[in-house]
């Protein structure tokens, strides 16, 4: 189990240097940041080259993704234009935490930006996955249950409804029932936009009470297909034959059900969830412009409109460490929950 | 078997289909045996035969859908199976009439303890609290052969080899001390060796106990070491049924004594062919007009074609399906 | 079950009608097919229901009309005139979708075909080749699979969105960023193809027929295209089926956050942009486009869904 979980490590590390290497080439070419320096223009063509030279942009590419990635305070650069370095380097690189200084928020660290946003989506995502871990298990089950019945049908009508919507479509529509229209009819409602209330506070309530719309919206469409696929994995799981040992043992039928069954069935939603993680963020990014949750996503969009390259390349790449550091513990929790990869 | 006492087991005319979307499947058809306290009664016949089916249909076992069991009785105790609801049902299984599968590394749960798994039916049927029901385990792991139990109940299946988790299986179904043990091939999966240790487990313990057996296999070689009666199953029917000595020397039915010409012998002679029967079973997909073994047969008259034979007596406790005497060739 | 024992003897003399089943267990299994093929049956007539609609609804109403603006009437619900309300400049709706429908559905089209295009390039020589090459395009696909789709797209959108000049296709005009949509979906989204290509190749490449292909010297290229290839239609098709679904979506999420395909070029997605602000005052400015986008993903899925099923060799009960 110890070297699975070391393998596993291991396989993580080249990934993220490719991906690094992906998304620094993506960057690089996305605009010339120096050219509308987060939102305002430069002009005069010396305060240009002096930019480029300070950020970096003068050198060639590998250079810069050097740089980027173990900074260059171990060496001097050329501030002055001379063609002579001289002055030391003040960047960390990446991995040593530094991803630069914001071009929007002049002169703050890039991951002190994000950090006043990330848990904010942590909530979202949190909340979302809780509801679809648990939500999908119990309709999951019942389906599988209940196969060919009315309600299973109608159930895998909904699921595929509901995973075919777009988010933004789920959003309105339930902003438009639970926002729009209970405060028509009367009914209380709930709000539509932002954290909490500013007349009120930030206080766990409001948290609460404007996260719903927002995390319902995220979690319908996986909701939607995790229910569809653990239905299937129960149906698998039932016809096995230690289910029939199980049955010719005189089990009760809970017990059979909900011990015997779900135990395996519920195994490989644990993986399920890991290759989730990139839609669910995607989900985020939507969901935090409609109902303006100061997040992360929300972040990114306002940024990459404002071409503040270091901010976008800093989320882009938190979001790809996280997305394979959570793969790796989800392949690390499967591996120790099936008991023939524990125990080997 | 001396006094006639009366049958643990009488199964009577039991019918059973499955619903397919290709036609409905005609596995069991009518067929009716008993088993007494104490003995052990090997069902035997090829694949597809309706042996597992009818023992599942017994323990009402069958999916349904596709299953149905359409007919027959089956009396346990002055109570008749087949009638009881599935919560009457549950209190039988394990307890009373339990039933071993036969492939180990999949009739295991592969994510709980054998542990749990054999506890769990002590704690089902007997109330026992956990630690009485894991110190039972391990005095049962100890009469399959399993020393060392306590070390054990908190392995899982994947951690043993075929051979003993079919002891493990053997433990389970024993724990409740049932009056009727079902075994479904439950050596056919495993090694040669091996199938002669899980035999002589059974034997040992069944006499132990005086737990009465049915055996189902396709071998006679293993029924000839532990059965005291035989029946033999073609194609939903029972085609014969004798005391064990009085099948393997007198086998009356055509096609058990094909089976039984088809089996290696150490004293037959190197050079000679091994016998096989010739053609397949009929589909079972249609119920078959005459006798479903017709056209494998070497001894059919013409009676054989038109109408399907009913078991008649041909000895003391010898029962066969057929309408010809295959020592003489005339018809019955 | 009943209560009488059957006589074997019986048994075999049974007619037909007493040997029926009851119409319950044999019905639902055979309607429990039906049903499945059904929605898939269902899937496929609404999605040409909704290309007619598009394509169709064009001979009805002019590109002209559609664009027209009337602002006196901004902002209107639907009445018989305008049957999907007006939007924010008084253009009608029902038009606006007809047009905005082609739009989404030709980027879906050739989106899909460009993701697969490649997908099924990388796979098959990841696939075929193996060793290194294998590696290093998988671990590529791999990165690739980890970073969100949305966040490539917007950057990509971010950047290339204005660049393109608009075009002057069959006498009507589109905004350059319809290339450019369709080419980034297209890039975004070709992994999963690709990895499912590999499989297939890694499978099918130790067959006989290749190795006969070999013996006989029969050249690299035309051993994939020509031998390999043709053998995994069944997995291209549904994925590729199914990624259409994916790429209008895609396109609606990119678009909706304004960064998709920009006037005066219109489509499901973006007529949605901005959509938050008339929540209460004009649900009909969202609600239509998005019941189409809702439709036509749903008809997808279900048609996918059943390709699937016809096409698994496998035969998955479930």
């Amino acid at each position: 189990m110890t070297r699975y979980i070391i393998r596993r490590l291991l396989q993580g590390i080249p990934l993220l240097f490719i991906i690094s290497l992906v998304l620094f080439v993506l960057m690089m070419n996305m605009g010339d940041p120096v050219a509308s320096m987060g939102g305002r223009r430069v002009t005069r063509s010396s305060d240009y080259q002096r930019l480029k030279r300070q950020l970096g942009l003068d050198k060639p590419i590998y250079t810069q993704y050097l740089y980027w990635l173990v900074g260059n305070d171990w060496t001097k650069v050329d501030m002055d234009g001379d063609g002579g370095a001289e002055t030391p380097g003040i960047r960390h690189g990446v991995l040593r935490g530094d991803f630069g200084t914001s071009l929007v928020n002049r002169g703050t660290p890039v991951l002190q930006v994000i950090s006043e946003r990330l848990p904010n989506t942590l909530i979202l995502m949190g909340a979302s996955e809780i509801i679809i871990i648990l939500g999908s298990l119990l309709v999951g089950v019942y389906s599988a249950l209940r196969q060919y019945s009315r309600m299973d049908n109608l159930i895998t009508t909904i699921s595929f409804i509901g995973y075919s919507m777009p988010i933004f479509f789920i959003a309105l529509i339930l902003m438009t029932i639970f926002a729009v229209l209970f405060k028509r009819w009367g009914l209380p409602y709930l709000p539509t936009v932002g954290m909490f209330d500013p007349q009120v506070g930030k206080t766990i309530g409001q948290v609460l009470l404007h996260m719903i719309l927002p995390v319902l919206s995220m979690s319908i469409i996986s909701f939607a297909s995790y229910s569809r696929y653990i239905r299937s994995t129960m149906l698998e799981v039932l016809g096995q034959d230690y289910i029939r040992t199980a049955r010719s043992k005189g089990l009760p039928s809970r017990t059979v059900v909900y011990v015997h069954a779900l135990k395996n069935a519920s195994l490989p939603i644990v993986t399920v969830v890991g290759l989730d993680l990139p839609l669910l963020l995607g989900g985020a990014v939507v969901t935090e412009r409609i109902f303006a949750w100061p997040g992360m996503g929300r972040l990114f969009l306002d940024y990459v409109g404002r071409s503040d390259t270091p901010v976008v390349m800093g989320i882009l790449m938190l979001i790809a460490v996280a997305v394979v550091v959570f793969q790796i513990i989800t392949d690390i929790v499967y591996a120790w929950l099936d008991p023939r990869i524990r125990y080997n | 078997m001396d006094v006639i006492a009366k049958p643990l087991l009488e199964v009577s005319n039991l019918v059973t289909r499955f619903h397919t979307p290709e036609g409905t499947v005609y596995a069991v058809n009518g067929i009716s045996f008993e088993v007494r306290e104490g003995e052990t009664l090997a069902v035997v016949g090829e694949s597809g035969c309706g042996k597992s089916v009818s023992m599942l249909s017994i323990l009402k076992l069958i999916p349904s859908p596709p299953g149905e069991i359409a007919g027959g009785t089956a009396m346990y105790h002055d109570q008749d199976l087949l009638k009881k609801t599935e919560i009457e049902m549950e209190a039988i299984r394990g307890k009373e009439i339990s039933m071993i599968f036969q492939d180990p590394m999949t009739s295991l749960n592969p994510v709980l303890t054998i542990g749990r798994q054999i506890t769990e039916s002590l704690r089902t049927h007997t109330g026992m609290d956990q630690k009485t029901a894991e110190r039972r385990a391990v005095e049962l792991l100890n009469m399959v052969g399993i020393s060392d139990g306590l070390l054990h109940l908190g392995d899982y299946p994947h951690q043993f080899s075929g051979g003993m988790r079919q002891r493990v299986m053997i433990a389970m179904t024993l724990a409740c001390n049932p009056n009727l043990l079902i075994a479904d091939e439950p050596t056919t999966a495993l090694d040669v060796t091996i199938q002669a240790q899980i035999v002589e487990l059974v034997t040992k313990i069944r006499k132990q106990v005086g737990m009465a057996v049915i055996w189902i296999t396709h071998d006679l070689g293993v029924v000839a070491g532990i059965a005291d009666r035989v029946i033999v199953m073609y194609a939903g029917y029972i085609v014969e049924e004798a005391d064990v000595d009085a099948l393997y020397e007198n086998p009356l039915h055509p096609y058990t004594s094909a089976l039984l010409g088809a089996l290696p012998r150490v004293d037959r002679r190197r050079d000679r062919r091994l016998k096989s029967i010739a053609g397949a079973p009929p589909s079972l997909l249609m119920e078959p007009k005459g006798c479903p073994f017709v056209r494998r047969c070497e001894y059919t008259i013409e009676r054989c074609t038109v109408e399907n034979p009913s078991l008649t007596a041909v000895g003391p406790s010898h029962t066969i399906a057929c309408w010809v005497n295959i020592r003489t060739g005339a018809s019955r | 079950m009943s209560g009488k024992p059957i006589p074997e003897k019986v048994i075999a003399m049974l007619t037909a009608d007493e040997l029926e089943t009851p119409p319950l267990s044999l019905g639902q299994l055979t309607w429990r097919r039906f049903r499945r093929h059904k929605m898939a049956l269902t899937g496929g007539v609404v999605l040409i229901m909704l290309v007619l609609y598009a394509f169709g609804g064009a001979l009805f109403l002019s590109e002209k009309y559609a664009n027209y603006n009337d602002t006196q009437l901004r902002l209107a619900g639907p009445t018989l005139a305008h049957p999907f309300g007006t939007d924010s400049i008084g253009r009608d709706i029902l038009a606006r979708t007809i047009y905005g429908g082609q739009i989404s559905l030709l980027i879906g089209l050739f989106a899909v075909t460009i993701e697969t295009g490649l997908g099924i390039l990388i796979g098959a020589i990841a696939g075929y080749f193996g060793g290194l090459v294998d590696n290093l395009l998988m671990r590529f696909t791999e990165a690739m699979l980890n970073i969100p789709e949305i966040f490539l797209l917007i950057v990509m959108a971010k950047f290339f969105g204005g660049k393109l000049p608009e075009l002057h296709v069959l006498g009507r005009v589109y905004s350059g960023s319809l290339i450019v949509i369709i080419v980034i979906i297209g890039l975004t989204s070709w992994m999963y193809l690709a990895r499912i290509v590999r499989a297939e190749f890694l499978s099918l490449k130790a067959n006989e027929f290749v190795l006969a292909a070999r013996a006989t010297g029969t050249s690299n290229t035309e051993i994939i295209f020509r031998h390999i290839l043709p053998n995994s239609i069944a997995p291209i098709v549904v994925t590729a089926t199914l990624g259409v679904a994916n790429a209008i979506l895609a396109e609606a999420y990119i678009s909706f956050l304004g960064l998709g395909v920009q006037p005066p070029t219109a489509t499901w997605g973006n007529m949605l942009d901005g959509a938050n602000q008339y929540l209460e005052s004009a649900p009909w400015l969202w609600f239509f486009p998005g019941l189409l986008i809702l439709l036509t993903v749903l008809s997808i899925n279900y048609l996918g869904d059943g390709l699937r099923d016809a096409l698994d060799p496998r035969g998955r009960a479930i």
